[in-house]
């Protein structure tokens, strides 16, 4: 074999991703050819380099304590021991209950719709909302290609009171989604797609309010994809952008 | 202790000994300290409010830098980032003549840290990302498949442009000189 051959697989033979077999025939290779050996030194030298280079940045002594902070365990209360002692067996139950396979969907169900709501509120109360700034679903759509792993269609709206502003890439739990926004009436409205198999939750067809928020929410699956609609607007209205996005 | 006090224990510690390495990994892609704080406190938030979503057993590190990564890449200056550079674009390019004096031997030489420092800072997002995860978290390519969500493959020759990008960047910063 010409040492072009070798030197091909020379970074993969130094992460150590060969198999073994191609390791040990490397390994041989190697020490018996002088222009390997010193590519191969040249960039083990590289890579030591481009170790202790790349642990320049370290978070300030402050920073770790705001950190641990605001992720440990918040205190306990300071109750006497016969409330603690109901407490625990309150807790007791209520753990109990909370491994029941159905509050535990419906947890994660309530955690998938308070998440859509914070992404609609984060997303209205940025200053650039959208990405692509375009009322034309020709010109939005293209745009997701390439950045999101999945197609989806954009109804035709001409005439129904509603209107494309735009889009942005968004992410639900990992999951690379679309979120389309669309004004009513002075309202905004958020549509949220993913596929629905890399969420985490069975989420059904359904209208809901997310807690302590004053938005409506439906949501509903259409060829493999999950989507959402949020907003402030009326009901019917978020159920008329629905009704078109289910029609097309 | 109710359940979610135990959950946060238990997130706490898995998720702070990855907390410097994390860090260090959004400074790389924000180069930016306040942007980096931020970056890595959206991270640690978003990871444990769907903490009950991680699957025990799988790889904790893997998607703590997923979730670090998705909040970059949607982050004002993560979409900065990535809308310039396609992210193939020197597909099929050939490789530079190999030269009696390369990058590396010069950079031994002349240990001069700070020329690759800036390489690196320079490297389009997707090739600056793989080559921290492989070099400098020492992930494995199943890993770094895992934590980019692309396939063992698209890594082998993502690195692989990427390794040849920095390359090619000193050697412009050495010509410079």
């Amino acid at each position: 074999m010409l040492c072009e051959s070798w030197k091909e697989k020379l970074d993969t033979y130094l992460d150590g991703e060969l198999s073994e077999a191609e390791m040990r025939t490397f390994d041989a290779h190697v020490r018996s050819c002088s222009s390997c050996s010193a590519d191969a030194l040249g960039r083990v030298q590289m890579k030591r380099n481009l170790q202790s280079v790349g642990k320049r940045f370290a978070p300030s002594a402050e920073f770790r304590k705001r950190m641990q902070r605001s992720i440990a365990p918040k205190a306990k209360s300071s109750l006497s021991p016969g409330w603690l002692f109901a407490t625990t067996a309150l807790a007791f139950v209520v753990a109990g209950l909370l491994t029941s396979t159905y509050v535990g969907a419906r947890s994660s169900r309530n955690h998938v719709f308070s998440e859509i709501a914070d992404l609609h509120v984060e997303t209205l109360a940025s200053s650039s909302p959208v990405d692509v700034v375009s009322t034309d679903r020709h010109t939005v759509k293209p745009w997701f290609q390439g950045r999101i792993p999945f197609a989806f269609n954009l109804p035709e709206i001409q005439n129904t009171g509603f209107t494309l502003l735009g889009g942005r890439m968004t992410y639900l739990d990992q999951a690379p989604g679309a979120h389309l926004i669309y004004d009513v009436r002075k309202h905004h409205i958020s549509v949220l797609v993913f596929q629905e198999r890399l969420l985490p939750a069975d989420l059904g067809e359904n209208s809901v309010s997310p807690k302590n928020q004053p938005f409506t929410l439906e949501t509903w699956n259409r060829g493999g994809l999950r989507y959402f609609a949020i907003g402030d607007a009326s009901p019917s209205d978020i159920d008329g952008l629905v009704k078109l996005f289910k029609e097309q | 202790m109710s359940g979610a006090v135990s959950q946060s224990g238990a997130f706490e510690e898995l998720a702070m000994p990855l907390f410097d390495q994390l860090y260090n990994f959004a400074h790389w892609m924000t180069q930016n300290r306040e942007e980096a704080e931020d970056l890595v406190q959206e991270t640690y938030t978003k990871a444990l409010n769907g903490f009950s979503s991680f699957k025990l057993g799988t790889n904790f590190r893997a998607w703590m830098y997923r979730i670090l990564r998705n909040t970059f890449l949607t982050s004002r200056t993560g979409l900065r980032a990535t809308s310039t550079v396609p992210l193939d674009a020197e597909e099929g390019r050939a490789d530079l003549a190999v030269e009696n004096e390369t990058p590396e031997t010069i950079l031994i030489s002349r240990s001069s840290s700070r020329l690759l420092e800036s390489a690196i800072a320079d490297l389009p997002v997707h090739f600056r990302e793989i080559l921290l995860l492989c070099e400098v978290e020492e992930m494995s390519y199943q890993e770094i498949a895992e934590t980019l969500s692309i396939p063992v493959g698209t890594v082998m020759s993502r690195l692989s442009r990427a390794r040849r990008a920095l390359r090619d960047g000193l050697t412009l910063q050495l010509q410079k000189r």
